[in-house]
């Protein structure tokens, strides 16, 4: 193995144990908005895309490369505001106002 | 040449933001806080990325790609609703594992120009690639079988088992042929074709896997493939030795088996039995049990004005949402109702099963949404004391959770779940479209029940009725 994957190696054996100590104590009425958080993170994969957005060069790498950019942008900015959206509903809001204005975003 | 020695600091910021999002979405004080830090520190992670050598070429794709992606993700997120909001994570989720997967491809391709082939990275790679598209296509049924595309019912087929070992060994063998002629540098075929191959492979493997799952199970699935994108994204670290990627991808591969695993055990299932499970098979074994033990007894319908008396003398109401509620978008005029009653004096609670919705904490969003107060939320474990001081207990749009065969008919498929005991209340109301059986697909002996009524019609329907007529009383 070479010294960067012994250091790769390390860093994901760490990070499996950090996600199960922080995520271990997390209430279940927040799970919906975690899985959704969680999902928004893996979205880091966009700087992946855009590393290797221009890694073979003809039309088709260029496709993919867009492709792949595409869908990393979408999971991490649609992750983060679907779960922006759902922590807002746990918001404490004024009391007695009729729920006239249901469809609010 | 300075600015990109920052990058890696970069990284480590938005490594340690992530973590601390994680954190800050375990309590409900912190939690908008923590999803807004992540959110900053992947925009650090993705700004930091432009100053990259590697990025230079492609910078207009690169824009592009954002812009496109980021309109589609801001209005998809935007528009959706609270309902659908798993579907919307599953389409999500699957966007991020065919990100991965085509990061995989790319970077195999990139790395195959004239060097030679290492082993270490080359699996993480094929991993990478096989993770990811499993978790695209998967996602994509996921998301049908939820918005009712494709068929919610579990598809089967004879030969299921041997078709899914069959996909595992082509993908190996095919794996196995890149390794094995690019370490001698012969080549048959062209590499490329042999990884175009393993991804169509691992497409119809993510299809095959899902579909012959149930739609009542798809939370748990959706959850899964989460954390398979998570490691998708961990593998595509490992192979562009970033370690923003493999912290990243591992905390959410960590975090998801977890979640997976507790949506799991609140339905007393193991995750192997979700995936291979004999719900379907155990289904009709249950049925003929339940109709052999038909005693004779009969349902009893109520109107809603009796519906509305009955609530209208109680002093305690215990109100049980389930699916129903959710599907007939009904969480607002339940809230109405909880309001008429509570002018009353009549004291209105909520019980919120663990799965009661979609998924775990969905019910919890969809009454937030419609304003009622968090402390008026009970989980299981503490609304299943008060049923027996419950004057009316209504249930509505749930099923499976209030089966009290769960408790008592080690026979049922759904034995030893854990449900709410609606049946020790004094009175019980379920509202209910018709005596179709729910997502398990059995009978339920709580509507046998002498003390139970049944309010046959739509959830939103059949709540206004009840509200109208306890205004017009009052």
């Amino acid at each position: 193995m070479t010294a960067e994957a012994v250091v790769a190696a390390y860093v994901f054996v760490l990070a499996i144990f950090v996600g199960f100590e922080v995520i271990s104590k997390v209430p279940s009425t927040l799970h919906t908005p975690l899985m959704s958080g969680a999902n928004a993170i893996h979205g880091i994969v966009i700087v992946g895309a855009m590393l290797v957005a221009s890694a073979i060069p003809g039309p088709l790498g260029v496709v993919l490369g867009f492709l792949a950019v595409v869908l990393g942008t979408a999971n991490v900015v649609g992750g983060f505001v679907v779960t922006d959206r759902m922590l807002a509903m746990f918001k404490q809001k004024p009391r007695g106002q009729a729920p006239s204005n249901p469809r609010k975003a | 040449m300075a600015v990109e020695q920052l990058i890696p600091v970069a990284y480590l910021i938005a490594a340690v933001t992530f973590v601390l999002g994680l954190k800050g979405l375990s309590s409900p004080t912190t939690a908008v806080q923590g999803n807004r830090i992540a959110a900053a520190g992947m925009l650090v992670a993705v700004v930091a990325t432009f100053f990259a050598r590697e990025v230079q070429g492609g910078i207009p794709v690169i824009l592009g790609g954002i812009a496109v992606g980021g309109v589609a993700g801001f209005y998809g997120a935007r528009v959706v609703k609270m309902t659908a909001m798993p579907q919307m994570v599953a389409l999500f989720n699957g966007a991020g594992g065919g990100a991965a997967a085509l990061v995989a491809f790319l970077e195999f391709a990139r790395s195959f120009q004239g060097y030679p082939v290492e082993l270490g990275p080359t699996i993480a790679t094929f991993l990478g690639l096989i993770i990811g598209a499993v978790s695209f296509s998967g996602s994509a049924i996921a998301f049908g079988k939820l918005q009712g595309v494709i068929t919610p019912r579990a598809f089967r087929y004879p030969g299921q088992q041997a078709v899914t070992g069959l996909l595992v060994l082509a993908m190996v063998l095919l794996a196995a042929a890149i390794l094995l002629s690019g370490r001698t540098g012969v080549f048959a075929v062209a590499p490329g074709t042999f990884l175009v191959a393993i991804a169509i492979v691992a497409l119809v493997f993510g299809v095959a896997l899902v579909m012959p799952i149930g739609g009542a199970d798809m939370p748990v699935v959706i959850s899964l493939l989460n954390a398979y994108t998570g490691l998708a994204v961990a593998m595509a670290g490992f192979t562009l030795s970033n370690q923003l990627l493999i912290v990243a991808g591992t905390l959410v591969g960590a975090s998801g088996t977890i979640l997976t695993r507790l949506m799991s055990k609140a339905m007393n299932r193991s995750l192997a039995n979700v995936l291979f499970g004999a719900f379907g098979a155990a289904t009709t074994a249950g049925a003929t049990a339940a109709a052999g033990g038909d005693d004779g007894r009969s349902i009893r319908s109520i109107s809603a004005e009796d519906a509305a008396i009955l609530l209208g003398y109680a002093q305690n109401v215990i109100v049980v949402p389930g699916y129903g509620l959710a599907v007939a978008q009904a969480q607002h005029n339940v809230r109405e109702l909880a309001d008429v009653l509570e002018s009353k004096g009549i004291n209105v609670r909520y019980a919120i099963h663990p799965v009661a919705g979609r998924m775990p904490g969905h019910m919890n969003v969809l009454l937030a949404e419609a304003n009622v107060p968090y402390e008026k939320l009970f989980d299981m474990e503490q609304i299943n004391p008060e049923f027996p001081r419950a004057d009316v207990a209504l249930v509505i749009g749930a099923n499976d959770v209030t089966n009290p065969a769960a408790r008592s008919n080690p026979g049922s498929p759904i034995y030893g779940m854990p449900i709410l005991d609606v049946d020790k209340a004094q009175n019980v109301i379920v509202i209910k479209r018709s005596m179709k059986p729910g997502f398990a697909g059995i009978d339920n002996d709580l509507y046998l029940d002498p003390k139970t009524a049944m309010l046959f019609g739509d959830a939103k329907e059949a709540v206004g009725k009840v509200v109208a007529e306890l205004k017009k009383a009052a």
